[in-house]
């Protein structure tokens, strides 16, 4: 029941977050995808990199348990998947999360999203056998690893360098770019005068 | 955009680390499989069954890894699939907190508009063939944006920075074909 409370709670205020920060409203992914408004890549670049921060800081002094990291598996499946995902991503607008966001705040255009989305899972249920005998979902270069080692979390690290220093000072790096990136880098800023969104 | 990008990066920040801290990290696009598991399991009831140990189905995907998927759609009421809900419900509401998205912007989104016009139905039709591709490249690659890319990549994932380069490489491609002209 605890668990029920909690999945209510954070997945709530995720939900207001991809709302607030614009991430549900397609104009605002393609003006980041198409490099004319990075604003939203500043903030999730943000969001990824205190997250970070907070999360090896909090592992550090112990505030944080590190059984709570899921690292996923790396295999030549997860490219050729992200290439697919980012494809339909600028063509739709939408990702899995902000598009059901967008399909529940009033957004039509997301309702075929999810429904094009309920199919395409549909599909690679049916088509996962194939995938698998491919070999692309075999696991590379050690399958669920991090970029160092983390004190305590089981996984292995591609470098012996100390995996909870190195998420802390990657997650600063995140921060750092995030405040360096211009806020666009295709084209010019229209001269003309156009009404606020 | 709606909040300032400082303002909504700490936001998201702290939901990211909140739900690592309290429970796992935030990951979405199992919950699509789940769902479909749970309509065929109600169009066919020996599409999931339950063995001695927990749950298999006779679809490959939700028998693997021990049946886990198998048993989530068993048990719908389950942490993941309840985010997923609890997130929608949170985005609707905070969407109407701030007055709602306008008629037309519901219809067809402002930059499409400025591209291609406001017939919904080529709007309408691309949204879903996009949203099959989604689905289908998460699937695949285990995870979407939030599951691989960010709190993948916040976990110093090797995983999440593959997923990522995918994902990029190929949404600034098509987005920069896609839409010229600005709205």
């Amino acid at each position: 029941m605890t668990s029920i409370i909690l999945a209510i709670v954070i997945g709530a205020a995720f939900g207001v977050a991809l709302d607030r920060v614009g991430a549900s409203n397609p104009s605002t992914i393609n003006k980041m995808l198409n490099l004319t408004d990075l604003r939203l890549a500043k903030a999730i670049m943000l969001a990824i990199g205190l997250g970070s921060v907070l999360m090896f800081g909090g592992q550090m002094i112990g505030l944080v348990d590190v059984g709570h990291m899921s690292v996923k598996a790396a295999y030549a499946g997860v490219f050729v998947g992200g290439l697919l995902l980012g494809a339909g991503w600028a063509m739709a607008g939408y990702c899995p999360g902000t598009g059901l966001v967008a399909a529940a705040s009033g957004r039509k255009d997301a309702l075929f999203f999810v429904a094009g989305g309920l199919l395409g899972a549909a599909a690679y249920m049916m088509t996962y056998p194939m995938w698998r005998a491919s070999g692309l979902l075999d696991p590379i270069w050690g399958g669920k690893v991090t970029l160092g080692v983390i004190p305590g979390s089981g996984y292995d690290g591609v470098t012996s360098l100390p995996g909870d220093i190195l998420g802390i000072v990657l997650g600063l790096a995140f921060i750092a770019i995030a405040f360096a990136l211009p806020e666009r880098l295709l084209g010019q800023p229209s001269t003309q005068a156009h009404p606020a969104e | 955009m709606p909040m300032n990008w400082k303002t909504g990066g700490v936001l998201l920040g702290l939901v990211f680390f909140l739900a690592i801290l309290l429970v796992k990290p935030i990951g979405v696009s199992t919950q699509f499989v789940i769902l479909d598991g749970i309509i065929a399991d109600a169009v066919n009831p020996d599409f999931v069954t339950a063995t001695d140990d927990g749950f298999t189905s006779t679809n490959a995907y939700l028998a693997k890894s021990g049946g886990k998927y198998a048993k989530s759609v068993a048990n719908p009421l389950n942490y993941s699939f309840v985010f997923v809900l609890a997130m929608m419900l949170g985005g609707f509401l905070s969407a109407m907190a701030r007055g709602g998205i306008d008629a037309q912007d519901r219809k067809v989104p402002a930059l499409w508009r400025a591209n291609y016009g406001d017939d919904p139905v080529k709007r309408y039709l691309v949204a879903f063939l996009g949203g099959f591709i989604v689905l289908y490249g998460a699937r695949l690659a285990g995870g979407c944006t939030s599951g691989h890319m960010m709190s993948g990549m916040m976990q110093t994932a090797v995983s999440g920075y593959i997923f990522a380069a995918g994902a990029f490489a190929a949404a600034i491609t098509v987005s920069i074909l896609m839409f010229k002209k600005e709205a």
